[in-house]
């Protein structure tokens, strides 16, 4: 919503405060002020000019010397403006003034300066100026010629040495606000201009509505039935006839063009000026195109076909409400009117509408047909039934007052069931205790009376009028009372009663946790979109009946890249680390704590499930044991190291068919790692060797554990030993080491792999292996013969198994 | 016969203190002291006479004895010491270094910004008594929007460009849904902040994601005012902005509170001067905020005569962007290492 500072002041005589005061304290009364633009911001020393003789120029053939008076003097300028006659009355810019910008409409920012100068070696005392020197357009001045400088009329009343700028209404504000949807009624210029009159204490003053019409009745030459009185609160209509379209008068072509409305003529003008002030839009058809003199106000057939008078053809249903004569559609209610029905140059009688429409119902509708225009905006927010009268009479009024055509006596309201003030019980002392205050009753009147929101001393009622529709409750109440006391008056105090502890959830904690870790092992921490391709699963290689691919659409995506949401965090993990790749940034590791959503059934009838995936990785330097470290360190910081498994047979897809494993934890599957697979890498555009790795914090949740037990430090001496192998290479390490375990028993202490080899040295087939055994007891020092017999046992079991020591 | 055996003492001792005097390594010092206390040392040879002494001299002598072995050792300390130390001295000077070359660096990671900021948020509500609760990103349509007062086809249902799974189901926009979860519950008071994503279908730019996370906070309890929403707000400004942030509460409306406001914070760049961060403005717009409307209370089962309550959000990037003069959104969500790296 917009409006000219000018016009508030219309209803608010007395408001006499800078454009910033009056923004600023708007405001913090409610009325939100998005900013302001002053339209003579680049226009200085501007002046009314009279040219009062013109020569042609001695050296050239399109300029010509102007004897101009300026009021205290005359001034000669040197112009190329073919419209310059004498007589004429002209904006002159005077040296070292400015201007907005060049007579072609483009804007200079800050303007353009103006100097005393020669043109072609004669003397040139300044300028003078087309509309679009100004700064605005024949748009806004459509009595400013097409080229040339701008002429006042004759009868406009300026006289040489008037300021231009005032005289052309340039020294006006646009204020833009951001209107919020509980204040419909400030949708409209009185209704600001109510607030900045209750804003700054002054005087508002409604313009006065007086009667109009000849002796002629109304419902001679109309009748309206509402048909669908659940969409049409309130249909109110009157006829003009004898109508003679011409310009507006200049002080309401500069009201619109202040609002950035362009002026067209009379009528229009004056439903456009009606609906910026009072906020209600009207429609004017030609009478004499409407058949039957009838109005039907009904719900379009299903497949009806209907011309806007724009030209664009819509295809209509049941739920939307149109305007018909006996016998076709004329209107998209409270969108747009027919093309059959307009008003045209040859008009001479119209019939006026003023309705009230169902707001959901337009707004629905003009989204439905894809065609929202200034009407349907305002009516969609759901307007004041008791308004529609009012605007009505008021656009009558302007038009006997404008000469613009007769009024009919009388009008046709349908209003089936009026819209009652409401009423909130009274309750200082609630608003009081809701607000913090110890306002007294009465300064809280006070405040309400401002806005009109009135005291019915008998109920202990506040009676608000219906243009507020959002007054319901004490709480509402409270807030009118908190904007004129001032937000900032109110005192700060903290939250007293009941102590409560600060926490976060164990899950949080985990989280954290994996945080940690991550970043000690040199991850930083990505996030990606919840959303994304379908085509993802085509490049994860995921086969056609993965349950990966079933998963949740949204039904209106911003497009096809963001459509499903993720049912694994490996695409986001892998765009990432590409990204990085592609800017050439060397050794990358990310990790990322995120969401997938997995459905329980499609289509979703209920609420899907939302697992926390921890995914962390990496090109670079590292390999599968730097990330299968990271995982077991994480892991170990939450209390998970005993039950710990891999199992090679992972069965990813998007993982090296040689390299991946699943990660197991007390026979639960808790995630998953590997090397991601050439030809995917390949896809992503990564020229690395990258490893992921997927830990899935539901299935970690109930083993993990932040509770921590001392077992002691060892008191006895330790003996180590050696175990060189040569393995077949299809046994594990860990078949291996669990062997080994079993025939250590209880005092060994530590089992580490020191040295792993395949190759030239060994036989085909096989690989060596070489670890480190550490033996202690908690009890007693280790004799000679209870490491040998751990040994005999380990031993033993190794050759069950057809290992051999290495010579 | 003991004069000329202490003489004979005197002048090893003397001899080998000098010598001791000049000497410049352990080693030498080590030679010193066997060629004079040691099985064939000369004080040794000094005792061999002792059978020549009378035997009544013999003690006396042998006292002179010990006191020459006790001035020779005495000195050879003094001298091990005072070598040790050279020693030491010309070690440390030997192994200078050039404290200004390069640092080797522990490549730790860094955390997401989004983090930071959220990890500080949680610390002062935390600090405050607020536990952190989390909830569903894809939230049934009722608790995003009928729960939190905002009704089937009421119009701020199109101004947050919601996405829709199907008629029922939407990604939520709000995390307000966790907060009508939370006091469906039934447990009172509530002193909460629940932080997570959300999404509204905005095209991804500079200044707009369709993903974005929100910190949003509720407290219900009985004789809850705006004028603790206000001081709670103002000392989370000042904590996470700095102590000199002013705060300015301005009137707005949401559905979910009654009276509504939006708080602005003096400008943390110029301290409310006015600049270019601030837009001239002094102020910047950082959440919206009111008293908890009855009838979301109502639909959630608490009596708004007994309890009243106040909520507010605020979207975690925003705060992110300001705090660390991000200008350009999309850079949350690339995960360049070279942009991570600087938080």
């Amino acid at each position: 919503m917009n409006t000219s500072l000018s016009w508030i002041k219309m209803y608010v005589p007395d408001l006499d405060c800078s454009a910033q005061e009056y923004c600023d304290a708007m405001t913090l009364s409610g009325t939100k002020v998005e900013g302001f633009t002053r339209l003579d911001r680049d226009l200085e020393k501007i002046v009314v000019g009279k040219i009062i003789s013109l020569e042609k120029h001695p050296d050239s053939d399109h300029l010509v010397i102007c004897q101009v008076d300026i009021g205290e003097k005359n001034v000669q300028i040197v112009t190329g403006a073919p419209n310059a006659v004498v007589g004429m009355l002209t904006p002159v810019v005077l040296p070292g003034g400015r201007v907005a910008g060049g007579h072609d409409g483009t804007l200079t920012e800050g303007g353009i300066k103006i100097h005393a100068g020669k043109l072609r070696g004669v003397d040139s005392d300044g300028m003078m100026c087309s509309i679009e020197e100004l700064g605005s357009s024949r748009e806004f001045y459509p009595e400013a010629p097409e080229n040339g400088i701008y002429a006042f009329a004759e009868d406009s009343g300026v006289k040489p040495g008037d300021d231009a700028v005032h005289a052309l209404g340039l020294d006006d504000v646009n204020i833009e606000y951001e209107i919020t949807s509980n204040r419909v009624d400030c949708y409209s210029v009185i209704g600001i201009a109510r607030e900045a009159a209750a804003t700054f204490d002054k005087k508002f003053v409604l313009p006065e509505v007086t009667p109009t019409g000849n002796s002629e009745d109304v419902n001679d030459y109309i009748q309206v039935e509402v048909e669908a009185p659940e969409l049409c609160p309130r249909y109110t209509a009157r006829v003009v006839k004898n109508i003679k379209l011409a310009p507006s008068p200049v002080w309401m072509q500069r009201c619109l063009a202040a609002n950035g409305i362009r002026p067209i003529n009379n009528v229009v003008d004056i439903t456009n000026y009606v609906m910026e002030e009072y906020g209600q839009p009207m429609h004017a058809y030609d009478l004499d195109t409407i058949s039957g003199h009838k109005i039907i106000v009904k719900r379009a057939q299903d497949g009806e076909k209907f011309t806007t008078l724009d030209g664009n053809e819509y295809t209509l249903d049941h739920t939307i409400l149109t305007i018909n004569d006996a016998e076709k559609a004329v209107g998209l209610a409270g969108i747009m009117g027919g093309e059959n029905s307009m008003i045209t140059d040859q008009v001479h009688t119209m019939l006026f509408e003023a309705a009230c429409f169902d707001g959901t119902n337009i707004r629905l509708s003009s989204r439905k047909i894809g065609h929202q225009t200034d009407a349907s905006r305002k009516f969609d927010k759901g307007l004041d039934p008791n308004n529609a009268m009012e605007a009505m009479n008021r656009a009558c009024q302007l038009i006997e007052e404008f000469g613009a055509g007769e009024v009919v006596g009388g009008a046709i309201d349908i209003y089936p069931v009026k819209r009652e003030e409401s009423r909130v019980l009274f309750e200082p002392d609630k608003i009081n205790s809701l607000l913090g205050t110890d306002l007294s009753a009465k300064q809280m009147l006070e405040y309400l009376a401002k806005v009109e929101l009135r005291y019915d001393e008998k109920t202990n009622e506040i009676v608000a009028p219906t243009f507020r529709q959002d007054i319901h409750r004490c709480c509402d109440i409270a807030e009118e009372v908190a904007r004129f006391f001032g937000y900032n008056n109110i005192p700060t105090t903290l939250p007293r009663g009941e102590a409560t502890t600060g926490k976060i959830s164990f899950k949080n904690r985990v989280e954290a946790k994996a945080r940690d870790v991550a970043e000690y092992c040199g991850f930083s921490q990505g996030m990606c979109y919840s959303f994304e391709s379908p085509k993802v699963f085509d490049r994860l290689l995921l086969p056609q009946d993965d349950s990966h691919r079933r998963a949740i659409q949204i039904s209106n995506p911003l497009g096809e890249d963001f459509s499903v949401m993720r049912t694994n965090s490996v695409n986001g993990m892998l765009v990432s680390l590409s990204t990085n790749y592609n800017r050439r940034n060397k050794n990358v590791r990310l990790y990322e704590l995120g969401n997938i959503y997995i459905p329980k059934s499609l289509p979703l009838t209920e609420l899907p499930e939302e697992r926390m995936q921890f995914t962390l990785g990496m090109y670079g330097e590292g390999d599968f044991y730097d990330m299968k470290g990271v995982v077991e360190e994480f892991l170990g910081q939450i209390g998970m190291h005993d039950r710990l498994q891999y199992n090679a047979e992972a069965g990813k897809t998007f993982l090296h068919p040689g390299r991946q494993a699943n990660i197991i934890y007390d026979g639960k599957m808790i995630g998953f790692l590997g090397e991601v697979h050439p030809l995917v890498t390949k896809s992503y555009g990564i020229g690395e060797r990258t490893y992921l790795a997927v830990l899935d914090l539901p299935a970690i949740l109930p083993f993990a554990t932040f509770d921590r037990k001392y077992h002691g430090i060892a008191r006895f001496p330790a003996v180590s030993r050696d175990l060189s192998m040569v393995v077949p290479k299809n046994i594990q390490a860990a078949e291996l080491e669990k062997v080994i375990r079993q025939g250590g028993g209880a005092i060994l202490e530590e089992l580490s792999l020191f040295d792993i080899y395949e190759g030239e040295q060994v036989k085909a087939g096989y690989k060596s292996m070489a670890y480190s055994l550490v033996f202690r007891s908690k009890e007693r020092t280790l004799e000679e013969t209870d490491i040998n017999a751990a040994m005999n046992a380990i031993l033993k079991g190794l050759s069950d198994m057809g290992i051999e020591l290495r010579q | 016969m003991s004069d000329g055996m202490k003489e004979k003492l005197d002048s090893i001792v003397s001899k080998t203190l000098e010598k001791m005097q000049n000497v410049k390594t352990t080693e030498a010092l080590n030679e010193i002291r066997v060629s004079v206390l040691g099985k064939k040392g000369e004080l040794k040879e000094v005792m061999k006479g002792m059978k020549e002494v009378a035997p009544e001299d013999r003690p006396k002598v042998g006292q002179m004895v010990n006191e020459a072995r006790d001035r020779i050792e005495s000195k050879l300390a003094e001298m091990r010491q005072r070598l040790d130390q050279e020693k030491m001295e010309r070690q440390m000077e030997g192994e200078k270094i050039d404290v200004t070359l390069p640092a080797r660096k522990a490549d730790i990671g860094h955390r997401h910004p989004n983090t930071i900021a959220l990890e500080e948020m949680e610390r002062i509500f935390i600090g405050m008594g607020y536990e952190v609760v989390e909830g569903p990103e894809i939230e049934w349509d009722e608790y995003n929007f009928t729960k939190l007062n905002i009704p089937p086809n009421h119009p701020a249902k199109d101004e947050q460009d919601t996405f829709y799974i199907n008629k029922d189901i939407v990604l939520r926009t709000q995390t307000s849904p966790v907060q009508a979860r939370r006091m469906e519950q039934g447990k009172l008071p509530i002193r909460m902040i629940s932080p997570g994503r959300v999404f509204r279908a905005d095209e991804v730019d500079a200044t707009h994601s369709p993903s974005f996370h929100q910190v949003e906070g509720l407290v219900v309890d009985k004789n809850i005012t705006f004028a603790d929403l206000k001081g709670t707000l103002e000392q989370f400004a000042r904590e996470i902005f700095g102590p000199d942030t002013k705060t300015k509460f301005r009137p707005h409306h949401f559905p979910f509170t009654e009276p509504s406001a939006e708080m602005d914070v003096s400008c943390f760049k110029c301290g409310g001067k006015g600049c270019r961060f601030c837009k001239g403005e002094g102020w910047i717009e950082i959440l919206g905020c009111g008293m908890v409307h009855p009838h979301v209370l109502e639909m959630c089962g608490i009596d708004p005569e007994e309890y009243t309550g106040f909520a507010f959000g605020v979207g975690l990037e925003r705060i992110a962007l300001l705090k660390y003069e991000i200008d350009d959104m999309r850079l949350l969500y690339e995960n360049d290492i070279r942009f991570l790296k600087q938080f």
